[in-house]
């Protein structure tokens, strides 16, 4: 049973237009907040609720407001619509259908934050969307929702949308704020945190377009009674991206609890005729992956995290039964490779080491005991950096020479009798010969 | 260096027992080398030129010596004039500049760097961390191919590969694999010129490259804007 709420009737013609958003009730929870409640009371409403997180960390959102320091000093509110984390696709279609409710939603946040100045941080590649997203914020402005004194109360918000250039790392809450100030998308160290020292040294808050769209619906509900829709410790509703080998892959908005199964195989119709589910990834690129008989895992953050994966940024990934599990860690490991920003050693070298390895083991020169320096290296990267980027690949590949090891080996030995030596050269070790040889 | 002799003794084997291996006895092709290799067996050309310690760093570049096109001046100071720091305009002022120039040249970041009393360095750092600002000349039409995990399960890798066949060496392609491009329910699909089109079948890529050739809209039915949401719950 799907629930709807973020993408009630999205397909309306001309929703993204602050006519027929008003016409549906839209910018009317924003209208209530402003005169009837206080920023407290905004937060308070948002902690009953049991919101959390939707990018990928899953913190409770009402509890990030409230950390922003009641001082009087330049507070800004950041959304990350950055959303690259490879299977993830939900705020694309959330910010090209129905931009003014990220625009209700970050005006209700900044107010709670006390923030008087706003980015929407998009990545480069969405053109299209952030097209619709500065023709909504034009409409808004005009309209009195964005700027000065908005609707009387005597709060002030500007909004800024920002475009990048096209990198993974600045989706990563710290990286995305250098990038923002114009700097190479270079995570920072933790602590200082971002709601103490954020952008521009400011305190500042930093939420997904999903948490901030999901907030005027909050306000309208009351936060008790969103928190009833879910489970106890996972409340709400979530878009979830199907992709991969599936029938119908797309967004789905489903209550958080329900059986992974119901999603994979009701919703997006499952792998194709005479097809398997191999393994699935529940929560994006970097959740550590799952095997078919998880697949009646309830879909929430709890129960993920206790089968030892991560409900991430709702990304499933279904990969079936014709796709060797080498070249998805291959596919993975190249992309990390790719997006490491390089200012950590661990990550820097451990996704490029990560890679050469899987290469040894599809072209014909690994051995079973590559595996073991494989998931050790795994092991060396996991939180010795800055950010999570080397965990992201670390978690999945780490899982899967873990859970496929078999095929991981026997893999290892088709390829090392289809190609022995890698078809080149047997190496015999020059360097040792010569070694041996002034010795 | 010490471990590494002994690790030397370690491993000795002696010449006769060498070969002895019934697999290495099997005729093997020859060893393929095509790294291009600069002094000292390096990768980076030029990682051993001295640095010219008697120069300075390039400066702020002056105004007066560089000219720059008014409209491309006006977009520059627009985007500075919307954050309380102006350095925070960095990434647009050089799209802004590649847009002008058709890639992050050289000339093309002195000039943003003169509008933005920045360092033509600093810039440089900025423009060489993102992938869509080109620090190397590239074709006018841009095509991302996502190469992916989601997409390349759906087939984006042969994709990519009959993209290339298609397009040949026509300087006008800037054809690249991106990583997700965050459109993996139309998958594989490509970004086209920034317009998302997808799934793109094999036989739509004649097609695909003939309508970017004549400028005419990349396979109108398969654009993303016209799709409409799967989840039932939206439709009612």
């Amino acid at each position: 049973m799907s629930h709807t709420i973020l993408f009630e009737n999205i397909d309306e013609p001309g929703l993204n237009t602050i006519d027929v958003y008003r016409r549906r009730g839209g910018y009317e929870q924003l209208r209530r907040v402003l005169s009837t409640m206080a920023p407290e009371q905004v937060t308070e409403e948002l902690m009953a609720s049991g919101l959390r997180g939707r990018g990928g960390a899953g913190f409770p959102s009402g509890k990030k407001i409230s950390f922003i320091p009641k001082v009087n000093v330049d507070k800004y509110l950041v959304c990350n619509a950055d959303e690259s984390e490879p299977g993830t696709f939900k705020d694309r279609e959330l910010m090209q259908k129905s931009p003014h409710m990220l625009l209700e939603g970050m005006v209700i946040a900044a107010y709670a934050a006390g923030a008087t100045k706003s980015f929407i941080y998009i990545r480069g590649e969405y053109v299209e969307q952030a097209d619709i997203i500065d023709a909504a914020i034009v409409q808004a402005r005009e309209a009195g929702f964005i700027g000065e004194n908005i609707l009387g109360s005597g709060f002030d918000l500007s909004l800024v949308l920002h475009r990048g250039a096209g990198a993974y790392i600045c989706g990563e809450e710290t990286g995305l704020l250098d990038s923002l100030e114009g700097k190479r998308g270079n995570p920072r160290l933790k602590p200082p945190f971002p709601a103490n020292q954020g952008l521009y040294q400011g305190p500042t808050v930093i939420n997904n377009v999903e948490t901030l769209a999901t907030m005027p619906h909050i306000i309208a509900m009351g936060g008790a009674e969103y928190a009833k829709i879910g489970t106890e410790t996972s409340a709400g509703t979530k878009l979830v991206s199907v992709s991969g080998n599936v029938r119908n892959p797309g967004n789905y908005e489903i209550e958080l609890g329900i059986p992974s199964r119901e999603i994979i195989f009701g919703l997006a119709g499952g792998p194709p005729e005479g097809r398997e589910v191999k393994l699935w990834f529940p929560g994006g690129s970097s959740s550590p992956v799952l095997e078919p008989k998880d697949l009646d895992l309830p879909y929430d953050f709890g129960s993920l995290q206790e089968a030892g994966s991560m409900l991430g940024s709702g990304a499933i990934i279904v990969v079936d039964d014709s796709v060797p599990v080498v070249d998805v860690a291959l596919k993975l490991a190249k992309f990390y490779r790719h997006e490491s920003c390089g200012k950590c050693t661990p990550c820097r070298e451990g996704t490029r080491w990560t890679v050469s390895m899987l290469e040894r083991v599809d072209s014909g020169l690994a051995t079973p005991m590559d595996l073991d320096i494989m998931a050790s290296v795994q092991e060396q990267i996991i939180g010795n950096c800055l950010c999570v980027l080397g965990d992201a690949m670390a978690m999945p590949i780490g899982s899967m020479v873990k859970k496929f090891r078999a095929e991981f080996e026997s893999h290892i030995e088709e390829a090392r009798l289809r190609n022995p030596y890698g078809g080149a050269e047997p190496d015999p070790d020059p360097v040792l010969i010569q070694g041996a040889a002034s010795a | 260096m010490i471990g590494r002799k002994k690790k030397q003794q370690a491993v000795q084997v002696p010449a006769a027992e060498r070969g002895q291996n019934a697999v290495r006895d099997v005729p093997r092709p020859e060893p393929q080398r095509t790294v291009t290799r600069f002094g000292h067996g390096s990768r980076v050309p030029g990682w051993d030129d001295a640095a010219d310690l008697t120069k300075d760093p390039a400066e702020i570049p002056d105004p007066a010596t560089t000219p720059v096109d008014a409209a491309l001046r006006a977009e520059i100071e627009a985007h500075m004039a919307k954050y309380p720091d102006f350095r925070s305009a960095a990434i647009p002022a050089l799209a802004a500049a590649q847009r002008h120039h058709g890639w992050c040249s050289p000339e093309a970041i002195e000039q943003a760097a003169c509008i933005m009393r920045l360092t033509p360095g600093y810039l440089s750092a900025v423009a060489t961390f993102y992938d869509m600002l080109e620090t190397q000349p590239v074709g006018k039409h841009r095509v991302y191919i996502c190469t992916n995990i989601s997409c390349s399960l759906c087939g984006a890798d042969e994709l990519m590969a009959r993209m290339l066949q298609e397009v040949g060496d026509d300087p006008d392609f800037n054809v690249r694999s991106f990583e997700c491009l965050g459109a993996c329910d139309i998958a594989p699909m490509a970004s086209v010129n920034d317009i998302y089109v997808g799934p793109v079948s094999l036989e739509d890529v004649p097609v695909l490259v003939e309508q970017i050739r004549a400028g005419t809209p990349p396979l109108p039915g398969k654009q993303l804007h016209l799709r409409r949401c799967v989840d039932p719950g939206a439709a009612s």
